[in-house]
């Protein structure tokens, strides 16, 4: 019977030591997250950034995002219903982290399609379309330039943009802020200067309504 | 003399593949702690060391409850590999074994350390360490058992 107390009593107390250690390492962790982002405060946004809203709403969503990433797709429609649902009071800028091969030059083209006005529909069809010009987490630029030419758009400028040293200077600076803001996944989000540190739908929701709360 | 005792009673052999189980344990959380929590990248080499760490940790309360000595044939055979493994590891990080003779994919070398306590004592050192102490403990708890049966 003792040998039962003693295995059982052992593995309770190592699985509540597991628990602990990752609960105190993720309190650890949100502090330092929000303690670099403090010290960053200058690089989370950039003016000039595709953004979405009012342009003077008090509550600035920014999201580091790839194109080929299922996650920042899926998180798409959710932060415009977010926009939607407290209107001039909540905007969006979007900043570039090409994590997936191949998605510097999609996104390269994004930020071509972003000089002629055309950022927010060019997002919609590649994020709609992902499928399609994606391939085992690798992104094929030419079948996502393929899709962007459904667009009203000037080809030509678009092509010639893609790769003038104008846009590959915007992509290596949001790059080199993400770099600083140890941004390691896409999606992630910045409200208002604070990163989200739990992921989440409801929690990205949860610090909105916060920043509303605060700032109006 | 029979080895699976019904008693209260605590034999050494018993106290040692529980130790086994004890190691076993506390290095699968570490590196489930690691991986998951702290989020380090697993390269493929730890991935074969985790095959003979992870089965431990299951396998062996099998075999204290009732007590069955076979089982140091098998968890003996894991700790085995996973030394084995272990050992190509700790010696691809220390530069002994040439790059070219990494089995692992390019987006996870490794042959990179992301933890170095006192300089030396990284991941796969540690998992060698490990192994190694299992192997021991099964050696002695082997040994105790056919002093038993000789008795």
């Amino acid at each position: 019977m003792n040998k039962k107390i003693l295995f059982l009593s052992t593995a309770v107390i190592l699985s509540l030591a597991f628990v602990a250690a990752t609960s105190i390492f993720q309190t650890q962790q949100e502090t330092k997250e929000n303690e670099l982002a403090n010290n960053n405060a200058n690089v989370v946004s950039r003016s000039g950034s595709p953004s979405k809203g009012a342009a003077d709403a008090k509550v600035t969503i920014v999201e580091f995002f790839d194109p080929a990433c299922e996650t920042c797709a899926q998180f798409y429609p959710l932060v415009n219903d977010i926009i939607k649902k407290y209107p001039g009071k909540v905007k969006v800028e979007m900043r570039y982290t090409p994590f997936h091969k191949g998605a510097d030059k999609v996104v390269a083209m994004l930020e071509a399609a972003h000089l002629q006005g055309k950022f927010w529909p060019a997002l919609k069809l590649l994020f709609a379309n992902q499928q399609g010009w994606t391939r085992h987490h690798t992104a094929q630029p030419e079948q996502a330039l393929q899709l962007l030419s459904s667009l009203a758009i000037d080809k030509q400028q678009l092509q010639t943009d893609m790769m003038s040293e104008k846009v590959a200077n915007v992509i290596s600076q949001d790059v080199a802020d993400a770099k600083t803001l140890e941004v390691r996944a896409t999606p992630q989000f910045f409200v208002n200067g604070k990163p989200l540190t739990r992921f989440g739908y409801r929690e990205l929701i949860d610090m909105v309504e916060d920043a509303i709360a605060l700032a109006y | 003399m029979k080895n699976t005792d019904t008693s209260a009673s605590v034999s050494p052999a018993w106290l040692l593949v529980f130790g086994c189980w004890l190691i076993a344990t506390i290095a699968t959380l570490a590196s489930l702690f690691f991986s998951e929590v702290v989020k380090l990248p697993v390269c493929v080499l730890c991935w074969y060391q985790r095959i003979a760490m992870y089965p431990l940790v299951l396998m062996l309360p099998l075999a204290l409850f009732p007590f069955d000595g076979k089982v140091i044939r098998y968890a003996g055979v894991l700790t085995l590999f996973g030394a084995l493994v272990a050992l190509f590891h700790v010696l691809l990080v220390a530069g002994a074994i040439p790059e070219s003779a990494q089995p692992c994919v390019a987006d996870i070398p490794c042959s990179e350390t992301h933890l170095n306590i006192f300089g030396w004592l990284n991941m796969p050192m540690m998992s060698l360490l490990t192994f190694a102490a299992i192997g021991v403990l099964l050696f002695f708890a082997n040994t105790k058992i056919n002093r038993g049966h000789l008795e």
